[in-house]
């Protein structure tokens, strides 16, 4: 995710008060116009997420909560009274609070080596740590189950089962989330001019007290970002710990789920919809409130220059530790998640499970699994298409110099398709959707839909610092060489975030290709989507399906995987014609990174 | 040609402009002179219409331009650090507001030759922007501003980033192209030497208003108040009064030009109207800081009990600091600053 990423770079160049001052009456004050143009901007993205989030989210709480047209706010008692209520409460809770912890613990090192030393490989090494960010849920799911589960690699060697124990979801989590805190705190770190911890030397500090007084203080912001980051995610985390949990352990999203398609108890179902609206609304309300306080301005240098190579025995140490875990954690469960997709019953590896793929007679679905590719494929495109239209409407129009508070407001409106529940949206798809004049139960654009409020986040986190690092008088130097505003935005806007259109759109398709908790609702039985199919043949029995389950995960790792590797190569060139920051000399041409 | 009235422009509750009125005729070289924060460039974002007046209009041959967006006021405005547009080359860029107004491709392209020619770099069109200098920036920002045969030429802070031999070279060429072209050219500096290299008439702002506005010779010799002398970096202020052809000054009895004001004024002593004398035969001062000027030595002087004065003398006759000097003022380089006794 990259909200906290974009966040710690500075949001608009900083520069020194009295050179602040100096330039304030340069910054353009509202033009009479700007209200109406914002309006316009923001007409379509706010008619999209009242229609098909706000909407259906409120229709499936109204549906629980009201019954004989009579609200019953008492429900929410009687649901948080219920012993096992409390018990998914509790688990929540403090499995989020430890893979927070855990993340923290592992990555940290990992941000400071990313961020410090300069070694080879280290390009592509960002890249693999990136990877399992984007991959799917169902993927990372099955992975660990691969590793740690029955029949898994641990089983096999030593007779190890983790997936009936809470460390399997703990390292899931880990293993999703290591890229938040390395882009996140890693990023800022790498800018962190090393001569600040000099200077603190110079005055008699020791290595660890200059660190832990000059550098901890700068990095504290990125760290609690992350965390809240990494807090967020885990909390509502859906496909892994639905996959790992089995029966014993469960989330408030799987118990949305379950109570909503296996009980049918829709009220407690909204009842605890409500419950994790209130919980991410909080989170990512002090996540609004430390970014405000991280607006200190930071002496800030370019990257590049402050890595260098690793020396003397304890540098090496910290390296080689960094990279064995990342070889353990990040790169060891999608390897076997491929070696268990290629063995197949009989000697040696082959390909029959991604051919039983082709095949339909499973009984499983009514079209062949692989059919899932195209469908996914497609769905996510229709996604990423309504996703960039929506986002990069909705950030032209938080760009504005001029964006007042209402618009702020919306900035972090933006975010909550992240935290509420999936389930629900999807859900609440079926339940609202479904009569005229908006009867879309039977379209196929509803999982693209429901998809795009997921991608649309991303959209506007990506391209948001890019549009504020336009240099406003450029846009005004085309307007008074003749442009409409129309003209200057396709010919000074469009040619500096071309590069970033085409990173949201990466992010985008593979949030789209890996959605799983809305799509698992309102995908239909015979147009299933990559996750779906592939938990459903993971709730099947039978080595078969287990081993087209691998296939199939591994084809949908593929393609993310393949999707992450062009963003990585674009985001390397997204540098020409934005803003310097005028003290620094940096271009925000990390923006869109974690 | 260019009218402005009683316009107005607040951000907060601040004026940055308070009520501007100002005339531009045509074929003149206009330049605006003041400190940073004075609205200088303000000014120019309202007539270039990138600024919305809160009060006051302004009116470019007789027509009102409120309402008028920026891209439709015929006016160039050439920004202070250039503002080139990073992924065209020079040619592209000068092309810009040809293409933006619809001229066809091979009259684009004749007026692209004809421009660069004008401003010094032929054959540079596919240079990167990115690729050029300081100065060749400017020249492409100034022929990217021209090339559209704006109405009126607006400049803000046009050689405020180059280094100062450039800069000095850079505004004769300017003054010169100006002339022979007839452009009517409204532009802001805090530069004094630029301003009055490059103006036919200099108006020196202050705190949004305009202090001052004249010739560069008038300005430069009839300073308006304390403030505009001040600004233009003379030291030697202060209240005084006049009687007959002498002034009562915190330096004692100064003479003043025969026909001088009577009463309450502040006066101005340029450095050039303090000669120094022997230690006996005048006000006595201690020499307190001298400072290498190129052709003068500027000379800073303690006299007892009164506010510094400063002194220009020939390099050879500069006294050592220290030194007890004796000051005389010379009446022709005093002068009588309206506005009456504020200083």
């Amino acid at each position: 995710m990259d909200l906290a990423r974009t966040e710690v770079e500075p949001r608009e160049p900083r520069e020194p008060r009295e050179f602040r001052e100096f330039r304030k009456p340069r910054v353009p004050r509202a033009p009479r116009t700007g209200n109406a143009a914002r309006l316009g901007l923001m007409a379509v993205p706010v008619a999209f997420f009242g229609l098909f989030f706000a909407y259906p989210v409120a229709a499936i709480t109204a549906r629980g909560l009201r019954a004989d047209g009579v609200w019953r706010f008492g429900r929410i008692w009687d649901v948080l009274a219920q012993p096992d209520i409390r018990h998914v409460l509790w688990f929540t809770t403090w499995q989020a609070l430890a893979s927070t912890a855990l993340t923290l613990l592992i990555a940290l090192p990992g941000a400071y080596v990313f961020a410090r030393f300069d070694f080879r490989g280290k390009q592509l090494l960002r890249a693999v740590v990136t990877v399992p960010f984007v991959l799917p849920t169902v993927v990372v799911g099955t992975a660990f189950l691969a590793l740690l589960g029955r029949g898994g690699l641990l089983d096999e060697l030593w007779g190890v089962r983790l997936d009936t124990t809470v460390w399997a979801i703990l390292l899931a989590h880990v293993f999703f989330n290591y890229a938040v805190v390395v882009r996140t705190v890693g990023g800022l770190w790498s800018q962190l001019d090393p001569r600040q911890e000099e200077a603190a030397r110079m005055l008699g500090a020791s290595r660890f007290a200059a660190w832990r007084t000059v550098t901890l203080p700068a990095l504290g912001p990125a760290v609690a970002a992350a965390a809240l980051m990494v807090f967020l995610f885990t909390f509502t985390s859906f496909g892994v710990v639905q996959i790992l949990g089995g029966p014993t352990f469960s989330t408030l999203e799987v118990e949305i789920y379950r109570q909503t398609s296996e009980i049918f108890d829709l009220s407690t179902a909204a009842v605890l919809t409500i419950i994790q609206f209130a919980a991410v609304g909080a989170v990512l309300a002090v996540h609004a409130w430390t970014v405000r306080r991280r607006e200190t301005a930071l002496r800030l240098v370019d990257a590049a220059t402050t890595a260098r190579p690793p020396r003397g025995a304890g540098q090496w140490t910290l390296l080689a530790a960094v990279l064995a875990t990342i070889a353990v954690l990040l790169v060891l469960p999608p390897a076997v998640l491929v070696q268990r997709s290629l063995d197949t019953p009989g000697p040696g590896i082959g390909l029959g499970y991604y051919e039983a793929l082709t095949s339909d007679e499973g009984g499983l679905f009514l079209v062949p699994p692989i059919d899932a590719v195209g469908n996914s494929l497609r769905y996510a495109l229709a996604a990423t298409a309504l996703a960039l239209l929506i986002g990069a409407l909705a950030a032209a129009a938080l760009a504005r110099r001029d964006a007042g508070r209402l618009v702020r407001g919306f900035d972090a409106l933006l975010m909550l398709p992240l935290g509420v529940s999936a389930v629900t949206v999807g859900f609440g798809f079926l339940v609202a959707l479904d009569e005229p004049p908006l009867d879309l139960r039977s379209s196929w654009i509803l999982v693209p839909l429901a998809q795009a409020l997921v991608g649309v986040p991303f959209v506007v986190r990506t391209m948001l610092p890019v549009l504020r690092a336009v240099d406003g008088r450029l846009r005004e130097a085309a307007a008074v060489l003749g442009a409409s505003p129309w003209r200057v935005w396709r010919e000074v806007d469009l040619p500096m975030v071309r590069r970033a259109l085409l990173i949201a759109a990466g992010f985008a398709f593979a949030v789209s290709l890996g959605e799983f908790g809305a799509t698992v609702f309102i995908a239909r039985p015979d147009n299933p989507t990559l996750p779906v199919a592939v938990a459903r043949l993971l709730g099947r029995a039978g080595e078969l399906n287990y081993g087209q389950a691998m296939a199939l995960s591994t084809i949908l790792m593929a393609v993310c995987a393949v999707a992450l590797l062009v963003l990585e190569h674009l985001r390397t060139g997204l540098r020409t014609g934005l803003r310097a920051d005028p003290r620094t000399g940096l271009r925000p041409d990390r923006t869109g990174e974690f | 040609m260019l009218k402005l009235e009683g316009v107005t422009v607040r951000f907060g509750g601040r004026a940055v402009l308070d009520g501007v009125g100002l005339d531009v005729a045509e074929h003149e070289v206009v330049c605006v002179l003041g400190p940073s924060g004075s609205g200088k460039s303000t000014l120019l974002r309202t007539v270039a219409g990138l600024q919305h007046p809160d009060g006051g209009r302004v009116f470019l041959d007789g027509r009102d331009l409120g309402g008028v967006p920026a891209h439709r006021r015929g006016v160039g405005l050439m920004f202070q650090d250039h503002q080139l547009f990073p992924q065209r080359d020079v040619a592209g860029n000068v092309a810009f507001g040809l293409r933006m107004h619809g001229d066809p491709k091979r009259q684009q392209a004749a007026r692209v030759d004809e421009l660069l020619e004008l401003v010094g770099l032929p054959d540079s069109h596919r240079r990167a922007v990115a690729s050029l200098s300081g100065g060749e920036q400017q020249r492409v920002a100034l022929a990217r501003a021209l090339a559209p045969r704006p109405r009126l030429l607006m400049l803000d802070e046009p050689l405020g980033q180059l280094d100062r031999s450039l800069r000095e070279r850079l505004v004769v060429e300017l003054r010169v192209l100006f002339g022979e072209l007839g452009t009517t050219v409204l532009a802001v500096t805090h530069d004094q030497g630029e301003a009055f290299a490059l103006a036919d008439r200099v108006v020196v702002m202050r705190d949004g208003r305009i202090a001052q506005s004249g010739t560069p010779r008038e300005v430069w010799q009839r300073p308006a108040d304390a403030f505009v002398a001040r600004f233009l970096g003379f030291e030697n202020v202060s209240g005084a009064t006049v009687s007959g052809e002498a002034a009562d000054t915190p330096w004692g009895r100064v003479p003043v030009p025969a026909g001088t004001q009577q009463g309450e004024v502040t006066l101005l002593v340029r450095p050039a109207g303090v000669r120094l004398v022997p230690a006996a035969r005048g006000l006595r001062c201690t020499v307190a800081a001298r400072t290498f000027r190129g052709t003068h030595v500027a000379v800073q002087l303690q006299p007892g009990g009164a506010p510094r004065l400063e002194a220009a003398c020939a390099l050879r006759d500069a006294p050592e600091p220290g030194e007890e000097v004796g000051v005389a003022f010379d009446a022709a380089e005093i002068v009588v600053l309206a506005g009456g006794g504020a200083v």
